[in-house]
């Protein structure tokens, strides 16, 4: 492949494609991740290709060590069994791995997230009267509070970048830094929380104060867009830089061996 | 002594109304078979325990077998929702639904507790969420061994529950690999247990691969063998997920209609496991077959005389 080519594919991409390459290169140096259907899913299989190539993958469905051969549609799938280092009974792996604090990195999503990264995931609205009833926590709580620190992985949207979420399904920074530091100490936690946000259109860390910080504006995203996107004044980092594009070479394991159909990418 | 018996006079002899079924199985070995047997002899106010209530418990409240859920994630995998648990928690439609919340880990802890005979199970889940507010029954407790809180779920001894696997003898010992869920906590933790299996094997194959049994006979009430009995789920090494019925199922499940509509045919509609199988015909079950083998290596137990 001629590099000019290669470079002007690289220019065409789309915001799911820069998300998952954006939230891929956190995971740079990490052993075990804990993966989560979908974007994570694709996410954490493109760092084993690339930033992490020792990276285990956890799926909370009891498979170690997973090389799945092709995209699961769910964390059940049987590919993510076949060829695995070891398939353990769900006790095995939410109290030896998880709660034991094997885990390096736990991927999460949710309906909701406020400033300080806690997590909705349960309802919309009240909890005996839900607007909308949601999945519910799932693993979420747990990985939150055990996995040595969390990946958030969504879209932005008013609906969804909160001032107040509704229901506090898995914690983050709680209220503030400080306050959360001390409750992880004193009641055991082996998590430091959450790590890094990636969305649609940027890249943010947690600031000393606890609260997310945009680092990096995805290429063709403005401030205005992310501002538009969310409940709150966001902190930005000063200078902002832009996320570096993804490469040829990603983009390809994105489309040619991750997501060739596309289900989540296009 | 044979515990093999037909889906029918398992569930009528083993499933009464009001009970607390368990039908397991984390995403794979969903026994659909005997979900749709309990819809078919019209069970009512069953409570339904599954960490992932899934597409099963969504035809079986659908259903009207269902007066509560206690559960642990609420959703179609890999789709979306649950479109008529949602009608009933959202609208009370037709009829109001209790739910009882936990996470995985304390679904998977209830089980253990009892399977163990034990008061509760301690677990470092839920502090500072919301969930012990939503739910009473889940409690902090101070360790007795120093000044550390942790959370504490009671035991759940459901009085049915049912685990499909690949193979089991007459007598009900069980074995099955892939993802293991929590069946045997489960199995473990029931009053009454059907094992439900693809294939009815010898006992000499179990006893052969000792280390294989997930479950032994001795707990086991009844055996019923019914090949693709997991479908839409699927078997390890058998069957694939059929992930595009799960996408189907949230179009049919839309509107009461369709989906009593989906139940008619689906359902009632068939006599038992067989006949939804020639329904599904062979060109659909074919392309669920696995695409190669991938045996495991054997291991060598010795013999010891």
């Amino acid at each position: 492949m001629s590099e000019p080519r290669a470079a002007a594919e690289a220019a065409v991409f789309s915001k799911s494609e820069m998300m998952i390459v954006a939230a891929a290169r956190e995971l740079v140096g990490q052993r075990v991740c804990f993966v989560g259907v979908g974007l994570p899913n694709i996410a954490v299989n493109l760092a084993r290709l690339t930033v992490a190539p020792t990276l285990e993958l956890v799926y909370e469905s009891g498979a170690f060590g997973a090389k799945p051969g092709r995209l699961p549609l769910s964390i059940g799938d049987p590919t993510i069994v076949t060829g695995a280092t070891a398939a353990v009974s769900m006790f095995e792996l939410f109290s030896f791995y998880l709660q034991g604090g094997l885990v390096d990195v736990g991927f999460l999503g949710a309906a909701q997230v406020d400033r300080y990264g806690n997590l909705n995931s349960t309802v919309i609205g009240d909890y005996a009267h839900p607007k909308t009833r949601l999945p519910g926590s799932g693993g979420a709580c747990e990985i939150a509070i055990n996995a040595r620190q969390v990946f958030v992985i969504m879209r932005q949207s008013k609906r969804s970048f909160v001032d107040r979420i509704d229901f506090r399904t898995s914690p983050g920074n709680l209220g503030g830094a400080e306050t959360a530091a001390r409750i992880r100490r004193e009641q055991g936690w082996l998590g430091r929380g959450p790590s890094v946000v990636v969305t649609d259109l940027g890249v943010y860390h947690f600031d000393d104060s606890g609260e997310m910080r945009l680092d990096s504006i995805h290429p063709g995203a403005t401030l205005e867009q992310v501002r538009a996107t969310m409940g709150w004044e966001p902190k930005v980092a000063d200078p902002l830089p832009v996320t570096p594009e993804p490469t040829a070479e990603e983009l390809r394991l994105i489309r040619e061996e991750l997501d060739p159909e596309g289900a989540y990418t296009k | 002594m044979s515990k093999v018996t037909s889906m029918r006079d398992a569930v009528a002899d083993v499933v009464h109304d009001g009970d607390v079924v368990a039908i397991e199985g984390f995403t794979h070995l969903i026994c659909f078979a005997a979900g749709h047997e309990i819809i078919r002899q019209r069970k009512r106010d069953l409570t339904l325990a599954r960490l992932t209530p899934d597409l099963i418990y969504d035809q079986m409240v659908a259903a009207g077998t269902a007066r509560k859920l206690v559960f642990s994630w609420l959703g179609n995998p890999g789709v979306g929702g649950l479109h008529a648990i949602r009608r009933r928690v959202e609208n009370a439609d037709p009829a109001p639904l209790e739910l009882e919340e936990y996470s995985h880990f304390g679904m998977v802890g209830r089980y253990t507790a009892g399977a163990s005979n034990l008061p509760f199970f301690p677990l470092r889940s839920y502090f500072e969420t919301d969930l012990p507010k939503a739910n009473p029954l889940i409690r902090p407790i101070r360790s007795p061994f120093g000044e550390e809180t942790v959370y504490a779920v009671p035991p759940l001894k459901p009085d049915v529950t049912v685990v499909h696997a690949q193979r089991a003898d007459a007598e009900g010992n069980t074995q099955m690999w892939g993802l293991l869920g929590c069946q045997k906590e489960a199995a473990f933790a029931a009053e009454r247990v059907i094992v439900v299996v693809e294939e009815l094997c010898p006992e000499a194959v179990i006893r052969a691969d000792p280390n294989r049994t997930v479950i032994p006979g001795l707990i086991v009430d009844a055996v019923v063998v019914e090949p693709f009995g997991a479908h839409p789920s699927y078997v390890q090494g058998a069957y694939d997920r059929d992930n595009h019925f799960y996408r189907d199922w949230d179009a049919i499940s839309r509107e009461a209609e369709t989906t009593q509509a989906w139940l008619d045919e689906w359902v009632y509609g068939v006599s038992g496991r067989a006949e939804y199988v020639e329904k599904l015909g062979p060109e659909r079950v074919a392309s669920l077959r696995p695409s190669g083998e991938a045996p495991s290596g054997s291991v060598d137990y010795g013999v010891y005389k």
